[in-house]
């Protein structure tokens, strides 16, 4: 893993009317097979893709949500949502899936996957990363 | 777009050889689809192929390879999760041809 970048992918939009969440999440899952440090972020309307019991039978788009919680299989564990983001569209944690990961060191103690982080916090984060990809 | 025929019926697939629409899928398709690959379906290639379809079934996706591998150990046991193990059911590339067979479409990340 010596030689592995640091990815993060930041996901601003909601998940349908563009192709975007999807687009987004085939890449990070196609990033993760290559065995590259893969992080995720949701932010602004990014964080409605991760929103439980999503229906789409009324626009005829594959409801793609199941997905995410396949992010874990593929070793991406470090999932970041931006609070400001949820505030500010009355939404919390709860109102998001459960996402975990299973620690094969561990038995596979299921882990969360979901890290809750302030602006300023997210800030950081996104710092400290090799590679930035805005969807 | 081809087509395949098993048991008097015909399954339309895509270039590859993937089936175009899963639904159509079931088990005589598999084992020609098999046959034309010199392949013959043992009970632990249907182990294989029955978890593939279930994990679409739950995440609407093909697993990698890599991701393929761990479930499997995790779910049949350490002896099966392994890449000689599976390269040794489906030498054309566990995810890549297991795929296939389960009627999926070729797995993510996958060239």
């Amino acid at each position: 893993m010596s030689d592995a970048k640091k990815f993060m992918y930041i996901n601003r939009k909601a998940p349908y009317g563009t192709i975007y969440a999807w687009e987004s999440l085939e890449v990070v899952l196609i990033g993760a097979a290559f065995e590259q440090d893969v992080s995720v972020t949701f932010m602004d309307d990014g964080v409605y893709q991760l929103t439980k019991g999503q229906d789409t039978t009324g626009i005829g788009m594959k409801n793609f949500s199941p997905t995410y919680s396949a992010l874990g299989d593929f070793e991406v564990t470090k999932i970041y949502v931006e609070k400001e983001s949820l505030e500010e569209r009355g939404l919390s944690l709860d109102d998001l899936q459960h996402l975990v990961w299973e620690d094969e060191d561990e038995d596979y103690a299921e882990k969360d996957s979901i890290r809750l982080v302030s602006r300023a916090e997210l800030a950081d984060v996104l710092a400290g990363q090799d590679v930035l990809f805005n969807f | 777009m081809g087509s395949i025929e098993a048991n008097g019926k015909t399954y339309e697939t895509d270039e590859e050889g993937y089936l175009a629409d899963l639904n159509t899928w079931d088990k005589d398709v598999a084992d020609v689809m098999a046959k034309i690959d010199d392949c013959e379906l043992t009970d632990s290639h249907w182990e294989v192929i029955n978890f593939l379809r279930e994990y679409y079934e739950e995440y609407q996706i093909a697993p990698a390879v890599r991701v393929l591998t761990k479930a499997i150990g995790k779910k049949l046991g350490k002896d099966k999760g392994n890449s000689k193990y599976l390269y040794e059911l489906f030498p054309y590339g566990p995810a890549k041809q297991a795929c296939k067979y389960a009627g999926l479409p070729k797995p993510t990340g996958c060239v």
